[in-house]
């Protein structure tokens, strides 16, 4: 008597835009991707990095040199051995400018990789050689200790030379994708679902419960809840805010909420004034946010108040803390509306200044509590301005315009330095002309440190720099939440929010 | 000699769509690049180098007349071009199968509110001022005085969550029940107008001569409906008709969101928060045609219908 | 005679019907709660207590809709979501309005080329889907509130304006018109001071049915995301804030919907009992 397949279905938010490793662009697209592929290494169910399609790995003394043994028994969807040139072509094509890849920059500490993709050196040229069937080495410019995690990105993941070859831009497809992970593609309906079954091929393919997963595209969060209510989600992405508390009541079990490894905060453009050169105004405006009444009330989801830029949970590291994190809200206000008054403003002269979020419920909500909060504790109206997604991302690069903007930073591997690599003066991310040569030079320093330990002092005084200076105000941590069916075994917390489909299984 | 007539007229009125075309493809075109922000602006952004290998795959390195040229003259060989947001698929790819799931649902609408709203429209001009009448009436009012966006979620609450009878969404299975709500929701204000509309025109043919003479002949109320009024009746509903399409379009933009339905109305208001050009300039042009061949339809259906007009 | 003396017999031809008289009564009677109604309250559309969120109506410290998840009053909140929300539909249709009758006017008195011109523009934009030019001007243009107007009533003249030529061109052909051709009088001040006043009953008639169009469009754009901007509020964005409450706070839906149910209501009714007494052609019954 044949089983029945097992099938999971999961919400996973806005539709994947492609399934293609080195195009994607969003989150989702490497949701589905983590099913479909694997890496050199990758996560555990806890979130641990293990090794994937390497069984093993050594790493010279300075920190230069990786040298990866590829697990022979790795196969391809289609049967074919997953072998050291297939990593060698991918990595290329990663970087290759024709390829016009999105991530391109992740492989950047890898020799040669930053000239190839500004179109200086041929791919060839890149540190990346197999030196033999199963053998892969990679030479990098400067010691990096978070590489390996960059390794277990979906952009570093493998596809299958042959196939891009013949199907050029449309090997992504179902019928034409060959992959090497836990899952091929049977079918993607754009705008409905990815449909994904069991890949016999795969390894490690005894250990996968699950037979069938549907990624469903789940646009509006409460019309998710409706459909994982009526049974037709065993996973949601996310959790409505205004639907929060009443799950919490009524069912706690298969609430998962999750420290993430991602900060909610308000930028500050600093090229000009009222925020350039007025650290106090800065401050002033930090302290007078009330973030324990945003995340209990506004939030309400389990977001942790950020009294710290990087969220705790990182590997190896704690963060400096703003001096007022413990001061009760009385002081707390207080205090700022001292400072606000340092900073020349008074009920006579107020602050007149802009606040621009992209348009969302939960950013609305959060932009209004504040103004109110702004309005209360230091007397001035903050102008909100609502604008499309891309309007805002392109005001910000510009900051031509922007004086107070919402964002968020998520971390894309656990380390420090994700946090804090767009506060340098040359990053483009860096959105709010900041600029402090200590600050450069701290992490200048550690990256050259091989010791972690060392390493870990540079990163926190560059933390302790930036909160000083503030040229973000952050507000509080991202949680990830999901709602889990009580008959979905093997899903674990974690702060980095992966969940592998081969991780899980029903009971 | 009418058949000559209709196939010159259709053709006069095609070739004259065809600038009127051409004006709507510039005016769009503009309209998308006019906007701030463009396909490739994510959140975190992006290191220069990477940035211009994008632009230079996707020609937006080049000048704008000379990216106007290149995607008309895909356009003169039939080509929609790529989408900008899905690599691999073709916009006209896109369309196609968002197409089917519009069409679908937008015809069944109609096809419900047609026939639910003339039946009820007919049977409450003839039953004027009686009890069914009023209700009919007040039920037409209520269905065009509660947007969509309150009607649909409501439903979905409802049935599919509270009763369970129904799917709670498009995705979940292959069975007809699942176009059950959103035809629902989307033919609600269209019957409402439908059944005024009838209403009316019905009240004002029966009141004609030419029916009261038939009443004097002494033929039954349904036969004077079925051979006499219900044709004529119906000329005012055909007008009615373009603007009808158009708004179902429309409201199958809330209609898709909340069920989650690939639709035509949802992949417009997606690619253009996209920005993907190729694909918001294919709609507009699929739109744009559909409407015109469409008006054209209902012109000559009118020549059909009413013998008066054609003679202008 | 003139536009406003025209307009003045067709208020006495009104005051008639029952039902003009009721609905007009019962809009005015609303519109000016909403501009005198927040005097009797002691808050303010903007004041967030997040201590008193999510209540439900109640008469004791006068919170007589409730608050929201904000802990916004909603009294004070969907009055003003009232007055907002008339105000843009009709300044929205009154541009539509001048717009369509002028246009039309000038494309009905021109007639011959000008006129199958003018004609063959509003076809043009008639097959650009409507909804679709809506969404690019606000998805593209920075958030401002006068935009809405010019968003709808851009987009509605069209109508206003194919009915307008089609009664000018029939106008034309009247003995007053010929008359005052014959003497020498000016197309400008023909077209406003012979055939604009006879157009009212139409106009009329069709402003009554713009205004519940626009109400609707504005609350498509609030559900898009693209209407008024908080914390300004219409009743679109009140009613699209409320449905995803539905479940834990019910108020925030229904007081909102049901009072612009009751609004488009009356202004239906309005121009069907406007039709009867102005086009005894186009009886409603």
């Amino acid at each position: 008597m044949l089983p029945e397949a097992r099938l999971l279905n999961r919400g996973i938010g806005p539709e994947p835009e492609t399934l293609d490793p080195q195009l994607a662009r969003t989150t989702q697209s490497h949701i589905a991707l983590r099913d479909l592929f694997e890496g050199l290494v990758s996560y555990s169910a806890e979130g641990v990095l293990v090794a994937a399609a390497a069984s093993r790995w050594k790493i010279s003394a300075d920190g230069l040199r990786y040298k990866f043994w590829l697990r022979p028994e790795g196969r391809w969807s289609n049967g074919e051995t997953v072998v050291a040139r297939d990593f060698v072509y991918s990595f290329r094509r990663l970087v290759d400018p024709e390829t016009a890849a999105f991530y391109a920059e992740t492989l950047n500490s890898v020799v040669n990789a930053a000239e190839i993709t500004a179109g200086n050196k041929p791919p060839e040229a890149l540190g990346v050689e197999a030196t033999s069937r199963f053998e892969l080495e990679i030479t990098l410019r400067e010691p990096t200790p978070y590489f390996l995690s960059l390794l277990a990105q979906a952009a570093t993941y493998p596809v299958r030379e042959a196939t891009v070859v013949e199907f050029g831009e449309q090997f992504a497809r179902a019928g034409k994708l060959v992959s090497n992970g836990a899952y091929r593609l049977a079918k993607w309906e754009i705008g409905l679902a990815i449909t994904l079954i069991r890949n016999e091929q795969y390894w490690n393919n005894k250990n996968t419960a699950i037979d069938v997963v549907r990624h469903h595209v789940t646009v509006e969060p409460s019309v998710e809840l409706f459909r994982y209510r009526a049974g037709e989600l065993d996973v949601t992405s996310t959790i409505p805010s205004e639907a929060f508390a009443r799950i919490r009541d009524e069912r706690p079990a298969e609430l998962r909420v999750s420290a993430f490894l991602g900060t909610y905060y308000y930028g500050l453009n600093l090229n000009y004034p009222p925020l350039g050169d007025n650290p106090e105004l800065r401050q002033a405006l930090s302290m007078a946010i009330d973030r324990e009444a945003l995340t209990a009330s506004v939030t309400g989801r389990g977001e942790q108040p950020a009294y710290s830029w990087i969220p705790p949970g990182v590997q190896n590291y704690e963060s400096p803390v703003l001096s007022y994190a413990t001061l009760s809200t009385e002081k707390r206000n207080a205090a700022a509306k001292r400072l606000y008054t340092e900073a020349g403003y008074n009920e006579a002269n107020p602050l007149q200044i802009q606040l621009r979020y992209n348009t969302s419920e939960t950013h609305k909500n959060i932009a209004l509590a504040i103004q109110a909060m702004w309005r209360h504790t230091l007397g001035f109206e903050a102008e909100l301005i609502n604008e499309e997604f891309r309007v805002l991302v392109t005001n910000m690069r510009a900051m031509k315009i922007t004086q107070i903007f919402r964002s968020s930073w998520n971390g894309d591997y656990n380390d420090a330095y994700a946090f804090l690599a767009m506060f340098e003066s040359d990053n483009p991310s860096n959105m709010f002309g900041y600029s402090n040569e200590d600050y450069d030079l701290q992490l200048k320093r550690a990256a050259k440190q091989t010791n972690p330990a060392r390493r870990r002092l540079y990163l926190e005084e560059a933390e302790r720099v930036l909160l000083a200076d503030l040229p973000v105000i952050p507000i509080y941590y991202h949680v990830s939440k999901h709602l889990v069916s009580p008959s979905v075994r093997g899903w674990q917390d974690n702060v980095l929010d992966y969940h592998y489909s081969q991780h899980l299984s029903f009971d | 000699m009418q058949q000559r007539g209709a196939l010159r007229f259709a053709l006069t009125r095609l070739l004259s769509a065809i600038p009127t075309l051409f004006l709507i493809i510039v005016l769009a075109f503009m309209m998308m690049r006019a906007a701030p922000g463009g396909p490739f602006d994510e959140e975190r952004a992006i290191p220069p180098e990477t940035a211009a290998n994008i632009e230079r795959a996707y020609h937006l390195d080049e000048s704008l007349p000379r990216q106007f040229r290149r995607y008309f003259g895909g356009l003169l060989r039939g080509d929609l071009g790529p989408s900008y947001r899905y690599p691999g698929y073709s916009v006209a790819e896109l369309i196609g199968g968002a197409m089917r799931y519009s069409l679908q649902l937008g015809a069944l609408a109609m096809l419900s509110a047609l026939i639910l709203g003339v039946g009820a429209g007919v049977l409450a001009a003839v039953r004027k001022r009686s009890l069914l009448d009023r209700m009919v009436t007040g039920l037409a009012m209520t269905g065009i005085s509660i947007p969509i966006f309150v009607i649909a979620p409501l439903f979905l609450l409802v049935f599919a969550v509270y009763l369970g009878w129904l799917p709670a969404s498009w995705g979940d299975s292959e069975s007809g029940l699942r176009y059950v709500l959103p035809v629902i929701a989307l033919a609600l204000p269209q019957v409402a107008y439908v059944t005024r509309m009838t209403r009316a025109s019905m009240i004002e043919v029966m009141n004609s001569d030419f029916i009261r003479t038939a009443r004097a002949q002494g033929l039954s109320t349904f036969t004077i409906v079925r051979r006499h009024a219900l044709r004529p009746a119906m000329v005012p509903l055909l007008s009615y008709m373009g603007p009808a399409v158009a708004a179902v379009l429309t409201g199958s933009v809330v209609v898709e969101q909340i069920f989650g339905i690939p639709g035509l109305g949802q992949l417009f208001v997606r690619s253009a928060l996209n920005r993907d050009y190729t694909l918001v300039l294919g709609i507009v042009i699929f739109y744009a045609t559909l409407v015109i061949v469409f008006n054209l339809l209902v012109d000559i259906a009118y020549g059909f219908l009413d013998p008066r007009i054609r003679r202008q | 005679m003139s536009t406003f003396a025209a307009l003045g017999q067709l208020g006495r031809q009104l005051g008639g019907s029952r039902v003009v008289v009721i609905t007009t009564s019962a809009l005015v009677v609303i519109a000016l709660i909403a501009i005198v109604g927040p005097l009797f309250s002691p808050y303010t559309y903007l004041d967030s207590n997040l201590d008193v969120r999510l209540l439900p109506p109640t008469m004791d410290a006068t919170r007589y809709f409730g608050t929201d998840d904000l802990g916004r009053d909603l009294f004070v909140r969907t009055l003003m979501g009232v007055r907002i929300t008339l105000a843009v539909a009709i300044v929205a249709t009154l541009v539509s309005l001048v717009i369509g009758v002028v246009y039309g006017a000038i494309a009905g008195y021109a007639g011959g080329k000008v006129d199958a011109v003018m004609m063959r523009l509003v076809d043009t934009l008639y097959a650009l889907p409507f909804i679709f030019f809506v969404i690019l001007l606000m998805v593209f243009f920075e958030r401002n509130f006068l935009l809405i107007f010019v968003a709808i009533g851009a987009v509605n003249w069209l109508d206003m304006a194919r009915i307008v030529r089609g009664q000018t061109l029939s106008l034309k052909e009247r003995e007053f018109v010929e008359a005052a051709r014959l003497i020498g009088v000016s197309p400008t001040r023909i077209i406003f001071r012979h055939i604009t006043p006879n157009l009212m009953s139409v106009v009329v008639v069709y402003v009554t049915l713009t205004v519940p169009q626009a109400i609707l469009i504005e609350s498509f754009m609030s559900f898009l995301g693209l209407g008024i901007q908080e914390p300004q509020t219409s009743l679109g964005s009140l009613v699209n804030n409320g449905v995803r409450h539905t479940e834990g706070a019910p108020w925030m839906l229904f007081i909102p919907a049901s009072i612009l149910a009751f609004i488009l209501m009356c202004f239906n009714f309005l121009g069907d009992g406007l039709r009867d007494q102005l086009d005894p052609k186009e009886r409603s019954g």
